[in-house]
């Protein structure tokens, strides 16, 4: 959905914003922001062209950005295992996944656009650097384990995370969680699948699987984010019926299901931590290195220049099949005008 | 179908996408996409919205091409269903506990 660009044809159309003055303009903020409290008290949705606090097309604009980076830089660490998968299934199934992550990011920007902002400019700012995503894939996928690893724990923190997000306030954005959740489920069986089938083979490959998991434990537990005390923009997104949920809550429920799928797997979770605290009825866990995942989020984690270069790489190998395409188009365009004007 | 003049720095136009999920229903808003021309327009969309055989048919529609009621009109737009209950089958209670009607 583009609606910025939409044309609009009301009975009564309203002046653009510049047009007004400044007494119009402020009765008009103040109907909007009414309109908006309303919203949001009623637990509705609020689309792409409706008045809305400029705070919050921010936050949102700056949510589902990084959100979109994170699924287009995720692709790498496993497109790295696509060329040396075990068997010919195994090739398929991946590359199938790679490919939904490409189309998760797209429904993303897509969602991001109806807030006014060109996707290019978003691709621009994840290659300068100036835009974020998340801190897990810039961690290096080192075994095929990894691939069984990331399925399971990295993209079942990903599920816990955008279950609540298909209600989040804002339409487009819970449109596009929905379509993204139904295809992660898949993402996260195929991974345990993975490891199950290692953890039932040699010692060797049963080792590669409890190395894997050891590894991601805690990098997956912090893509919840910060502790909930260190999380300040947490309150107003839950005000805003954005995220439904706190860091922490869905971290702790998360560690819960864990639990229970790696005795399954026959491995261990490498936290010894681990307990359901019977007063609070919550999971809980060890405690997690935040400097590090600050250093991550800073851009210094094990893979973070290699991530971008990869993808300025990508972008600009990709630069000649834009330009064909649009020339092209051109093309095509000139000769149906000449047909016209000879008809 | 005309092909919307590509952007500033030859940035594709913007497409939204209809699918028709199975025979018989409605083509439903999907999402958008870009792409320099109706043709890849629809293999984009394709590949994007129905990698699990979601549609069995999809329209794309350049963005700029759609006009839409002003979000600002929301009451006013709208009013003349408003008092007019008559239109509905509930109004009609005389009629209740006859048999087919």
């Amino acid at each position: 959905m583009a609606s910025q660009t939409l044309q609009s044809v009301p009975a009564e159309p309203s002046p653009a914003r510049h047009e007004m003055s400044p007494e119009d303009a402020a009765r008009r903020d103040a109907e909007g922001q009414a309109y908006f409290d309303k919203v949001m008290a009623e637990d509705s949705r609020i689309e792409p062209r409706d008045w809305m606090p400029p705070a919050y097309r921010k936050t949102l604009l700056r949510q589902i950005s990084q959100h979109a980076h994170s699924e287009i830089i995720g692709m790498q660490p496993e497109a790295n295992w696509i060329s040396r998968a075990p068997s010919l299934k195994r090739k398929a199934i991946l590359m199938a996944k790679v490919q939904d992550e490409a189309g998760h990011g797209l429904y993303l920007y897509s969602a991001a656009e109806t807030l006014g902002q060109p996707r290019d400019a978003m691709m621009q700012d994840l290659m300068s650097g100036k835009a974020k995503y998340s801190s897990i894939f810039n961690y290096p996928a080192r075994t095929w384990a990894d691939m069984g690893a990331i399925g399971w724990m990295v993209d079942g923190a990903a599920i816990a995370n955008q279950v609540p997000l298909c209600r989040a306030s804002f339409g487009p954005y819970g449109r596009a969680m929905v379509r993204v959740c139904k295809e992660e489920s898949f993402h996260q069986r195929q991974g345990f699948e993975i490891l199950l089938e290692l953890s039932h083979g040699t010692p060797e490959q049963k080792q590669m699987a409890q190395d894997a998991v050891n590894r991601w434990y805690a990098p997956a537990l912090m893509m919840f984010g910060p502790p909930d005390d260190d999380s300040p923009n947490s309150k107003q997104s839950m005000a805003w019926n954005i995220k439904r949920f706190s860091n922490d809550e869905l971290r702790n429920r998360f560690v819960g299901m864990m639990m229970e799928q790696v005795k399954v797997l026959g491995l261990t979770l490498p936290d010894k931590d681990i307990r359901f605290n019977e007063e609070t009825k919550k999971w809980e866990h060890g405690p997690l290195d935040w400097e590090e995942f600050h250093e991550v989020i800073a851009g210094r984690g094990q893979c973070n220049a290699q991530r971008l270069e990869r993808r300025r790489e990508a972008h600009q190998n990709g630069a000649w099949v834009r330009e064909a395409a649009a020339a092209y188009a051109k093309k095509q365009a000139r000769k149906q005008a000449e047909k016209e004007t000879a008809a | 179908m005309t092909t919307p003049e590509p952007h500033a720095g030859n940035v594709w136009p913007i497409w939204e996408v209809f699918v028709r999920s199975s025979r018989g229903l409605s083509h439903v808003h999907a999402g958008s996409l870009h792409a320099p021309d109706a043709a890849m327009a629809l293999r984009n969309a394709r590949d994007l919205y129905t990698r699990r055989n979601e549609g069995v048919s999809i329209w794309v529609v350049p963005a700029d091409a759609i006009a839409s009621s002003d979000p600002d009109a929301k009451g006013a737009f709208f009013e003349s269903p408003q008092g007019k209950d008559y239109r509905h089958a509930t109004y009609y209670t005389k009629s209740e506990g006859v048999k087919h009607l």
